[in-house]
C-alpha cells in the first residue's frame, strides 16, 4: 500500500511503518481466533462424548427445538457474512458510504439474531420448562416425544444443558460483535477508517466470519439430530 | 566492544528507562515493556512469598506425624491454596512475564512488544484475578488439591470453589493475552537480519509457551465455566447421578493440565540457554535442535495428558499410546541436556551465580525428567500414582527447574535491569544454600513416595518421620537461600556498584545497549548480522 494517503494514519511508536502495524494486528486476531476455537472446543468436547453415550436423549432433545428458528438464524448469518465482506472490500476502496451501509446491514442482522433467541427462541424454552436448573418441567408433549424416543428424562436435560452453554457462548459472542461493529460505525462516521484504517474492518470481520462459522456448526449438531428436517 | 567496556570504569545513562518520568502514574499507566515488567515482578514476588510461606507451614506440619500445627481440614486446605497459588500466580507468569516482557522485545531489537496496552491489561487482568483467587483463599479457601476434581469441587465441594474457580479463569485470560502478545512480536517486531534462526534461544522457548499459552489456557477457562455451572446450577455436566462423566472434566483438565506444566518450565530451559551461552562465551552447542526441541515439547504437550489418568479406567490401548507419546518427550528434553552440557565442554567455563544456576538446573532438571519417565510407564505409575514419588518427581522440574532458570536468569539480567551489580559472594552463597536446601526437602521425598507414603495427608505412619524432618530441615534451608536474594536485589537496586552495558561479556542485543536501558530501547534500530558471535575472542581461550 505505497499510498500517499497512507503516510498520514499515525502508525504506533513501535512499529517502524504502516505495513508493519497493520500486518501485526491482523496476525492478533488470527491468534486470538485460534484461542477461540480452544475455547469453543471444551464444549464440543462435552457434547460429543454425551451424544454418543445418550444418543437417543439428543435425538428427543433436538426433535423439542424449534428447527425453523435454527434455519432462520443460519440464513440470518450467512447474509451478514456476505454484507460483512463487502463491507471489508468498501473499505479497502474507501467508499465512506458503502461501508456504512453494510456495516449497519451486518449490525442489523446481528442484532436480530441475538434479540429474537433470547426474546423469543430462548424464553420460549423457558416457558416450556426445558430450561435445566431454572425451569425444568417438561409439558405432556415434550415427555410423549421423550418416551418416543425411549430417552430418559436426565439425559435430555444434559442435551439442552449443551444447547444453552453452546448457543449462549455463541449469542455472547454476537453481543461482542454487535458492539464492535457498533464502534466501527462510530469510527466511519469519523473517518477514520477511510483514512487509512481499512484494517479495522478487515479484522472485525476476521472475528465475524469466525462467530458465524461456529454457528454453522452448531445448527446441525444441536438442531438436526435424527436425520430431523422439519 | 565488551573489553572497552570493561576497561573503562562504567557510568549509569543520564536518562533512562527508570528516571524517564517519576510518580505512580508513570508505573500505573505505563505501556513500557520494562516497566510492565518490574509491575510483574513484584507481584509474583509476592504470590512467591505467600505460596512459599504455604508450603513451610504444610513442612512444620509434617514434624510429627500426627501433625504439629493443624487439622487436616486446615492442611486439605494448604496444599490447595499452595499449588494452585504456585502454579497460576507465581510460575506460569513468572519467567514470561518478568524476563520475557523486559527481554523480548529487546533481544529481537524492537521498540516495544507489539501491543503495549494489551500489555498492561493483561497485568491489570491478572491482578484482579490474583486478587479473586486470594479473596477466596482468605474467605477459607478450597480443599480439593489444584487439580479441583469433581465430584470434590461440585456436588461434595465444602470450600469457596466458585471465587477460585473464576480467579483462575480470569488468570487464564491474562496468560493468552500475554502469549498472544508475545507471538505478534516475535512474528512482526524483529530487526532487519533478525532471522529465525539468528533469533536467541530464550526467544524459541518463549515462543513455544506462548504457542501452548494460546491453545491450553481457553480449555481450562471453559471447564472452570462449566464446573461453575456445576456448582451454582447443580446441572448434572460431571455427576454420574445425572448422566454424567466426572472423568470427562479430568480429561478436560489434563488436556491443558499437561501443556501447562511445559509453560512452567520451557521458558526456564530457554533461559539456562543463554544462562549457558553467557558462562561458557560460546554459541549453544547443536543450536537448530535447541530451537526445535522447545517447538517439540510443546507439540507434544498436547497428546500426553492420558499419564495423569492411567488409574481411571480409561482403555488400556489409550494408556499404551499415552505411555509411548510420554516417553517421548523425554527425547526433546534430553537433546537440550545433552546439548548444554556439550557446550560446557572444554569451555572457559564461569562459575558466577548464573552459571552455577544453570549447572544446577541442568542436574536437578535431569533428575526431574528421568522420574518422570517411571511414571510414565503403565506398571510402575500403579505402584507410584499419587504418592510422594510424584511430589518429588515434579518439584524437581518445577522448583529444581523452573525456580533454579527463574534465579539464573534474575542473576543474569539484574544488571541490565537496575544497571546495579549485586555481590557475587552472596549470590553464589543463595544458590549452593538452595540447590543443597533443595535435594533435602525432596530428595526424601522420592523414598517416602517409593515406600508408599501417599500424597495430600495431614498425617502419616510414624516409621516415616526421619524422612519427613529431614524433608522439613530441607525446606527450611531452601527458605533462607530464597530470601538472601530478596534482600542483597533490594540492596544492589539503591547501593550496588554501577554495572555497565555488558559486565558478563555476554552477547546478544541486550548487551550493545546501556544499562539499564534507554525508553525506546535502541537509539536506532539495530541490524543484526550473526546470532551469538562468540567465535572471534575465543582463539586465545582454549
Amino acid at each position: 500500500m505505497a499510498d500517499a494517503h497512507v503516510t498520514a494514519v499515525p502508525v504506533a511508536h513501535q512499529f517502524d511503518d504502516f505495513e508493519q502495524q497493520t500486518n501485526a494486528d491482523t496476525f492478533g486476531m488470527w491468534l486470538f481466533l485460534a484461542t477461540e476455537v480452544l475455547f469453543f472446543g471444551g464444549l464440543f468436547c462435552g457434547y460429543s462424548l454425551y451424544r454418543n453415550l445418550y444418543f437417543d436423549a439428543f435425538t428427543a432433545g433436538s426433535h423439542l427445538l424449534k428447527v425453523k428458528y435454527g434455519a432462520f438464524y443460519t440464513v440470518l448469518l450467512i447474509c451478514s457474512s456476505l454484507t460483512m465482506a463487502l463491507g471489508v472490500r468498501s473499505a479497502q476502496l474507501r467508499r465512506r458510504t458503502a461501508l456504512t451501509i453494510y456495516l449497519i446491514l451486518t449490525w442489523i442482522m446481528g442484532f436480530a439474531f441475538v434479540y429474537i433467541k433470547l426474546r423469543y427462541e430462548w424464553y420460549g424454552d423457558y416457558l416450556e420448562g426445558l430450561a435445566p436448573a431454572v425451569n425444568w418441567a417438561p409439558s405432556r408433549e415434550s415427555m410423549e416425544m421423550i418416551n418416543h424416543f425411549h430417552a430418559a428424562v436426565p439425559h435430555v436435560a444434559l442435551f439442552f444443558i449443551f444447547y444453552f452453554c453452546m448457543t449462549g457462548l455463541h449469542a455472547l459472542h454476537m453481543i461482542v460483535g454487535v458492539g464492535l461493529l457498533t464502534t466501527l460505525l462510530i469510527f466511519t462516521r469519523q473517518g477514520k477508517v477511510t483514512g487509512g484504517n481499512y484494517n479495522w474492518v478487515e479484522i472485525v470481520g476476521l472475528y465475524w466470519h469466525f462467530v458465524d462459522i461456529v454457528w454453522i456448526f452448531l445448527f446441525p449438531l444441536l438442531y438436526l439430530i435424527g436425520g430431523r428436517y422439519v | 566492544m565488551s573489553t572497552v567496556a570493561v576497561e573503562v570504569a562504567p557510568t549509569l545513562p543520564e536518562v533512562h528507562y527508570l528516571n524517564a518520568d517519576y510518580g505512580w502514574r508513570s508505573w500505573l499507566f505505563t505501556t513500557d515493556h520494562k516497566r510492565i515488567a518490574w509491575l510483574y515482578l513484584f507481584a509474583i514476588t509476592g504470590f512467591f512469598a505467600v505460596g512459599g510461606l504455604m508450603a513451610t507451614l504444610m513442612r512444620l506440619n509434617l514434624i510429627e506425624p500426627q501433625g504439629l500445627l493443624m487439622e487436616p481440614a486446615s492442611y486439605n486446605k494448604l496444599f490447595t491454596a499452595h499449588g494452585l497459588i504456585m502454579i497460576f500466580f507465581f510460575l506460569a507468569p513468572s519467567i514470561p512475564t518478568v524476563l520475557g516482557n523486559f527481554l523480548i522485545p529487546i533481544m529481537i531489537g524492537a521498540r516495544d512488544v507489539a501491543f503495549p496496552k494489551l500489555n498492561l491489561l493483561s497485568w491489570y487482568i491478572f491482578m484482579l484475578a490474583g486478587s479473586t483467587f486470594m479473596f477466596s483463599v482468605i474467605r477459607g479457601g478450597v480443599d480439593t488439591g489444584w487439580t479441583l476434581y469433581t465430584p470434590l469441587s461440585t456436588t461434595y465441594a465444602n470450600g469457596h470453589v466458585l471465587s477460585a474457580a473464576v480467579g483462575i479463569f480470569i488468570s487464564g485470560f491474562s496468560s493468552i493475552l500475554t502469549g498472544l502478545n508475545f507471538m505478534v512480536t516475535i512474528h512482526k517486531m524483529r530487526a532487519p537480519g533478525m532471522t529465525w534462526f539468528r533469533l536467541p534461544l530464550f526467544i524459541w522457548s518463549l515462543y513455544a509457551t506462548s504457542v501452548i499459552f494460546i491453545l491450553a489456557m481457553p480449555v481450562i477457562a471453559i471447564t472452570l465455566a462449566l464446573i461453575a455451572l456445576e456448582r451454582v446450577f447443580h446441572v448434572g455436566i460431571f455427576d454420574p447421578a445425572l448422566g454424567g462423566d466426572p472423568i470427562l472434566f479430568q480429561h478436560l483438565f489434563w488436556f491443558f493440565g499437561h501443556p501447562e506444566v511445559y509453560i512452567l518450565i520451557l521458558p526456564s530451559m530457554g533461559v539456562v540457554s543463554e544462562l549457558v551461552a553467557a558462562g561458557c562465551r560460546k554459541r549453544v552447542f547443536g543450536y537448530s535442535f535447541v530451537a526445535f526441541s522447545s517447538v517439540a515439547i510443546a507439540a507434544i504437550s498436547f497428546m500426553v495428558w492420558g499419564h495423569h489418568m492411567f488409574l481411571t479406567g480409561q482403555s488400556v490401548y489409550a494408556g499404551f499410546v499415552f505411555s509411548a507419546l510420554s516417553f517421548a518427550v523425554a527425547i526433546p528434553s534430553a537433546i537440550k541436556v545433552f546439548n548444554w552440557t556439550a557446550t560446557m565442554h572444554k569451555a572457559s567455563v564461569s562459575y558466577d551465580a548464573p552459571m552455577l544456576y544453570a549447572i544446577g538446573f541442568i542436574g536437578l532438571f535431569t533428575i526431574g525428567g528421568l522420574t518422570g519417565l517411571f511414571l510414565a510407564s503403565l506398571g510402575e505409575d500403579v505402584h507410584l500414582h499419587d504418592t510422594y514419588f510424584v511430589v518429588a518427581h515434579f518439584h524437581y522440574v518445577m522448583v529444581g527447574g523452573a525456580i533454579m532458570g527463574y534465579l539464573g536468569g534474575l542473576h543474569l539480567w539484574w544488571p541490565k535491569m537496575t544497571g546495579k551489580l549485586y555481590p557475587e559472594a552472596w549470590a553464589r552463597f543463595a544458590c549452593l544454600l538452595v540447590f543443597a536446601g533443595f535435594n533435602l526437602t525432596f530428595g526424601p521425598q522420592f523414598i517416602l513416595g517409593y515406600l508408599g507414603m501417599p500424597r495430600r495427608y495431614a498425617v502419616y505412619p510414624p516409621e516415616f518421620q526421619v524422612l519427613n524432618v529431614m524433608s522439613s530441615a530441607g525446606a527450611s534451608i531452601l527458605a533462607i537461600g530464597y530470601f538472601i536474594p530478596l534482600v542483597y536485589f533490594t540492596w544492589s537496586a539503591f547501593k550496588g556498584p554501577i554495572a555497565g552495558p555488558n559486565p558478563w561479556g555476554a552477547k546478544g542485543l541486550e548487551w550493545t545497549i546501556p544499562s539499564p536501558p534507554p525508553t525506546n530501547n535502541f537509539e536506532e534500530t539495530p541490524i543484526v548480522e550473526e546470532a551469538y558471535a562468540y567465535g572471534h575472542e575465543e582463539a586465545h581461550v582454549g
